[in-house]
Order: structure tokens, then sequence, then C-alpha cells
């Protein structure tokens, strides 16, 4: 993006990126409440299966669900690193939360071949293809994180990350800490509160 | 509001230097080329979308005969110059895809959410420039796609433009598989480009206002801009999500859509009009943010409760969250649910009337000037009161069930969108001209072009109530196959002829575009008397827009002011009794 607005007069005194970015956010909301939704409203309704009781493995997602709670902690101390000027830090936080990122991708990648070998495709049933649609778009969003703290930590490692940057790593954390939370929405929804088919 | 410690100079970046022709007007990121860019690209769509109304305007008044230059077109849509039916399912889905998403939306959001918001709050340009540069080629490319799926095998999608399902789902259908899949990935990336584009209004209306403008002292123009990004923020991204799931039901086999394994076509019509009713006050509220400059304008007088003008815009498109299932009357919900979306429908009557009563009490008394923009403007007024009433009987479930999916609603849209929004783009496209390309358009060819319009657009369209009252059903191939409607063969046959009138006058306007730009009167300044900030530059206006920061000390609509000998009084004129922004804690 662009920062030509940057030092010019501004209304609020806020950073023009960082309002575009919250903004973005709430795209962002609308498209997973849309496949939320759609999941929500086909839950139970599989005419074959495997359901999602009979598949899901919620203690292996719980570690996976940590490991990415745990990326959101790093971020933050990413951020504070790269603030006070502590490129040792910076980099070190950049790449644990950029390692956490992508062994979350890695047990989602688990569980999605897990999955197909035991019957379930995304053309399975309805289960299949809300489950996997979903998962999978916020699993995308991921990535482009993991891909997005790779370019910072290169950025980081030519020394062009000085406290002066800051805001490119604020922004990236407000994308990384909304993927996460989202995570814990589709996580508690699909995982967590498992409704049968409708009696 | 708080004032940043920043500079009040302009940043070194406006000053002058030249760019080479291919960053200066094609990869331009400058917002007044972009939005050039949106009103040319716009109106090549709407040639190409009112090309394909005068097909289907032919084909249901004379069905017997071949269509007047049909042999020009290819062997798989009109045989001997007759069309074929599955080619008239294509062109009333594309008919309407094309107006909606790439004639009348990017008129509306795309030319003037990048003309007029920098130049209006004054800015010295969008906050993202580069970003703004890409949201008009994404758009681009979107658009020749969706071109591009005319000559695919199959032909194109022919499921309407709400693409409902089964329809668009299964090829067994429609006999349509390629098209309508490069018309959902057209219709995914142009609203990524439109996402683009509201991140970029919204956050310039946030931050990049001039001190002193504050949000009470901005032009109706802007907040229905503004407030229109934030529904295309919101909204598109539903249809691309419902868009995706669709694509993946025809490619890789999900069942979102598909009812034999148990998915629900429903859920189709409830992503769609969650989207799509949000849409319709994208479709409009631009518009009547934009009428309310020019009739403050044209009656010279200030606009008639400006603030209750801005609170029927927040709250119109607020309403519009929570109306979509008056779409779907008749899809089978439950009649008590179709009760409540009945009542919250009827409700958004109350801001629209504000509106309207605001327009009239802005015009009463005032010392009118009718302009060509003023003449568009009244016309809007008139035609969209007609396509508002028009509304209530369709959102009234048991007057609904007799006029669903008839001409009824055929002639209800085309009051709101053409009648409507076309209007209001006519008389912002001759308002704003003299700033767009410094000239000025020629008045006498205006005035005919919008009397031959007013006339042949309700010689066209207001009959349509009359056939889908007696049960003319819209989008079918040929009226003459059933006997109820041979009487109404007649009422078709007027229709087309005055459509094909209608069209023809287009001419009109297009001459006095084109030859304008070229032969035109120079514009001055501000060529009509006009208070804001973009009549306080050269027209049109350079790079950078304003030399120096603008101060505001007032709102847009002072006209007739007793404080100045002038009927007019700019934002940025400071008078002795106004108080420097910083000062007044602005």
């Amino acid at each position: 993006m662009s920062t030509a607005a940057i030092g010019h007069y501004t209304s609020t005194g806020q950073d023009t990126r960082k309002i575009a970015f919250w903004t973005f956010i709430g795209s962002e909301c609308m498209l997973f409440g849309t496949l939320i939704a759609t999941y929500l409203s086909y839950e139970g309704k599989s005419v074959v299966g495997p359901t999602p009781q009979e598949i899901l493995n919620i203690p292996l997602t719980s570690v996976s669900t940590f490991v990415l709670l745990m990326s959101s902690l790093a971020m933050v101390l990413a951020l504070a690193a790269v603030m006070r000027g502590d490129t040792r830090y910076s980099k070190v936080w950049l790449a644990t939360t950029a390692v956490l990122g992508a062994v979350f991708l890695v047990f989602q990648a688990f569980e999605f071949t897990q999955f197909v070998d035991e019957g379930l495709k995304i053309s399975t049933n309805l289960f299949g293809s809300t489950f996997f649609v979903l998962t999978g778009c916020h699993g995308l969003h991921v990535l482009v994180g993991v891909i997005w703290l790779a370019t910072l930590l290169i950025m980081s490692a030519r020394g062009k990350l000085g406290p002066e940057k800051a805001m490119n790593v604020e922004i990236a954390g407000l994308y990384w800490h909304f993927v996460d939370v989202v995570w814990i929405v589709i996580f508690t929804v699909v995982y967590l509160i498992q409704r049968g088919p409708a009696a | 509001m708080a004032t940043s410690a920043v500079s009040l100079e302009p940043a070194a970046h406006t000053e002058a230097h030249e760019l080479s022709f291919l960053r200066k007007y094609i990869f331009s990121t400058d917002h007044k080329i972009i939005g050039i860019q949106f009103l040319l690209m716009s109106f090549v769509f709407l040639l190409f979308g009112g090309l394909m109304a005068m097909m289907m305007r032919w084909q249901l008044g004379f069905p017997d005969r071949p269509l007047p230059a049909g042999q020009l077109l290819p062997e798989t849509m009109a045989p001997g110059g007759i069309l074929l039916p599955e080619f008239y399912n294509s062109l009333v889905t594309m008919h309407g895809t094309i107006m909606v998403f790439f004639a009348i939306m990017p008129l509306l959001v795309g030319v003037f959410g990048n003309f007029l918001i920098p130049l209006k709050i004054g800015a010295p340009d969008m906050a993202f420039p580069r970003l703004n540069m890409a949201s008009f080629w994404v758009a681009f490319s979107a658009g020749i796609l969706m071109m591009a799926g005319f000559f695919v095998e199959g032909g194109h999608a022919a499921a309407g433009w709400t693409a409902y399902a089964p329809l668009s789902a299964d090829p067994e259908w429609t006999g349509v598989s390629g098209g309508q899949q490069i018309w959902l990935l057209s219709i995914a990336i142009l609203g990524l480009a439109s996402i683009m584009g509201a991140l970029n209004y919204i956050t310039t209306v946030v931050n990049l206002r001039a001190p002193g403008m504050t949000w009470f002292r901005m032009p109706l123009s802007i907040w229905s801009l503004f407030i229109t990004a934030i529904l295309v923020l919101l909204a598109i991204p539903i249809l691309s999500g419902a868009a995706i799931m669709l694509f993946f039901d025809q490619t890789i086999g999900t069942h979102f859509f598909d009812w034999t394994d148990g998915g629900q076509v429903i859920l189709w019509q409830h992503l769609f009009w969650y989207f799509g009713h949000p849409e319709v006050y994208i479709l409009i509220l631009p518009a009547m943010g934009m009428v309310s400059d020019i009739i403050a304008n044209g009656s010279r007088k200030p606009v008639f409760g400006y603030h209750s003008m801005v609170f029927a815009l927040i709250s119109i498109a607020f309403l519009g969250w929570v109306v979509w299932g008056h779409h779907m009357f008749q899809s089978g919900m439950n009649p008590t649910l179709g009760m409540t979306f009945m009542i919250s429908t009827m409700i958004i009557a109350v801001p629209s009337a504000i509106k309207v009563f605001n327009w009239m009490g802005t015009m009463w008394r005032g010392n009118i000037r009718f302009h060509v923009p003023m003449l568009h403007a009244v016309g809007f007024v008139a035609m969209f009161v007609i396509g508002g009433l028009s509304g209530i009987f369709m959102a009234s479930t048991p007057v609904d069930i007799y006029i669903h999916d008839t001409y009824f609603i055929v002639a209800h849209i085309h009051y709101v969108l053409f009648g409507g929004s076309l209007f209001a783009i006519f008389a912002a496209v001759t308002y704003w001209y003299p700033k767009m390309f410094g000239r000025m358009m020629n008045s006498t060819l205006g005035k005919i072009h919008f009397w031959l319009t007013f006339l042949f657009y309700n010689l066209t369209f207001f009959p349509m109530h009359d056939l889908g009252i007696a049960g003319h059903m819209r989008r079918i191939y040929d009226p003459s196959q059933y006997e109820f409607l041979q009487p109404l063969a007649p009422l078709n046959r007027f229709i087309t002829v005055s459509a094909l009138l209608l069209f023809t006058v287009q001419i009109l306007f297009a001459v006095n575009f084109v030859m304008s730009w070229f032969n035109g009167k120079k514009a001055p300044e501000n060529p009509w008397d006009a208070n804001g900030l973009e009549w306080t530059v050269p027209s049109p206006p350079p790079h950078g827009n304003f030399a120096k920061v603008p101060t505001v000390y007032r709102g847009p609509y002072e006209y007739s002011s007793p404080l100045v000998e002038d009927d007019f009084l700019p934002q940025t004129r400071k008078l002795a009794s106004d108080v420097d922004p910083a000062a007044a804690g602005l």
C-alpha cells in the first residue's frame, strides 16, 4: 500500500493505514460470518456420513489451537521489540510467530489428509463441503499471514525494520490477531459445540 | 477533532513533475483520472447493457420478426436474426448483471467516489492512490472476463442476474456451465475491486478532511458516498462468499445448494439478498446525495433539513440490512416472518419520505435556476417517488402474491435504477463535467436530451405496471405463446417503440459529451456559483488538487446568505466573523 497520505494533515491524528486496516477487518468479518452462518445452518443436515461426531479429533485440534494462541503472544512481543528498537528480539519473536503459524498449518494439513483417508472429502456430504470451505478459508488466511511475517522477518534481518517502521508490524499484528480470533470462533462453533442430526 | 502535529504544508510530491503518458493517463494514481477512467468504462458497459435491452425489447414487441441487423449475430445466438430462447435467457441475465455491477455501481461509486471525495473534503488525493489504481484495473479485468462469457461453449450465464440456485448450480437446468462459472469468477473479482475502493473512500473521509471540514460541514454527496462505502465494505464479501460456494458446487462437487444431498436452494436466496438489499441502497444513496448538492445549487437555498438528510441516509443504510426477506415472500418462507419483513420494509418509507420532502422544501420559494443538472435532479426526485410508491405495493405481502415476478417489478426496478440512479448520474455528469474536463457541455443540447429522455423513459416503463397487473410474467421469451397475454401485444409493441426511441435519444448525450470534450466552451473555476471546495480550484484541477491545504469555515449550502452580496458563500471564504478552525477547537 502506498503511503502518500503520510505526512499530510490528518483529521484524527491517527495513522491512515491503521484506520484502513481496521476497516478491512470489518469486511473480513462479513466473509467469515457468511461461511460460519452457512456451516451452522447445515449442521446435522448431511444425508450421509461421516458426521462431525465420528471424525473430529478435539484433543489434536486443541493442541493446534494452543499453538495459534501462543503465536499471538509472540506477535505482541515482536511488536514490543520492534518499537523499542531491539533488533535481536524483533527477529526472534517475528520468527517465532511465523513458525507457530506454520505449525498450525501443518496440523491442519495433517487433519485434512486424515479426514480424506477416513472418507470425508469436500464432495462427500454437506459437512465436508461446509467444513473444508470454512476451515480452508481460515487456513488460507493463516498462510497469507505467515508469508507476511516472513517478509517482515527479511526486512528485519536486513536492518530495515527500525522503530520508525513499527506501524508495519502493528498492522501485520492486527491481521494476525484477527485470524487468531476467527479461529477461536471456528474452533468453538465447529469442534466444541457439536449439534447432532435434528431429532 | 484533534489536529495532529503534522505540518500543514503540502507534501513535496504535489509539486508538478511531468509524468509519462502511460503513468499520467493509463496507470494513473490521480483520483481524478481514475474517476474519468471509471466513467469511460461504465459508459461502454452502459451501451452494452442498453443494446441487450434493445434486443430483448425487439423480441417482446415483435416476436415473429427477425431482429434488424440480427444477421450480424452468430448462429449460436440468433440464427436468421431470430433470437434463440437460450440466448434470450443470457440477455436477461447479462442486461441485469452489466447494468447493476458494471454500469450503475461504478458510475456512482467508482466515478464520483473517486472524483468528488478528495476534491470536496480538501484532500490532495485518496489515502492510498496505488490501491485506487489497482481497484480500477481489477474492476476493468472483471468486466473483460464478464464479456468473455458470451464466447464460451454453452453461452453466457442464463440464470438471471440473481443467479438463483438450482438454475445456476447445475448445468442440467439452463444448459450453461462455463458461462455461469465465468459469471461467478467475474463477480468475485469485481468484489475485490469494490472492497479496495471502499477501504480507500472510508479512510479518506475519516482521516483526510481539511481543517475545519467537520463531519457536519461535509456535503451530502460525501456523506452518501461515505455511507455507501460502508455498505460496499460489508455487503460485498457476503456475495463473494456465496459466489465462491456456488462456484465450488459447479466445479468440485460441493453440496451447498444441491438439494439431493441435503443442501438448500433457499440459502442462496438468503445470502444473495442479504448482500442484495444493501446493494439496492449502494445504487441509490450516492444518487440521493449528489442530487441534494445539485438541488441546493439550482434552488439557491440551503438544503432543507441538512441534519435530517444525514440521519435519513444513515437510517436507510441501517434498515437496508433487515429487509432482505421482502425479496423472498414467494419462496415458501413462514408468513409470520414475511410480516416482519413487510413491516421493516415499510419503515424505510419514513427516511425516504423525509428526503423527498426535504428536496421539495429546498426548492420551495427558491430562486430556481433550471440548468441541465437541475432538470435531471428534479427528474430524479419525481421518478424516485414513483419507484418508491410502487415499492410499497411489493412490500405488502398480500399484494406481492399477485404481482410477484411480473412486469410490475420490472417497472419498479427501472423507476428506481433508471428513473432514479441514472437521472441522478446524468445530473452529476453534467454538473461536474466542467470540473472533470475543463469544458462546458452544450446546454441547449442537454435540455433537449433531458426532455426527450424524460418523455420516452416514462412511455417505456410506466406501461410496464399495466403489463404486470395484467399478469405478464417477467423474463419470458415469447409472450405471444400465452393466450391470456395476446391482448397485451399492442402495449408490448408500444413499449418496444418507446424503448428504441429512448435508446436513440441517448445519442444526443453521447454527442454532447464527446463534442464538448474537444470543442466546448472553456469552463471557469466555478460555473455554477457553487460553494464546494472543488469549485475553488482550476477546471480541471492540477495533480494534488490544492496549492495549499484549504481551510473550511462553514457548511456547503450557504446560498443566498444575508452575510454577503453574492447569492453564494464558498466554504473556504473567510468572513470577518469567522474563527480559525484550530482556534475554534475543530
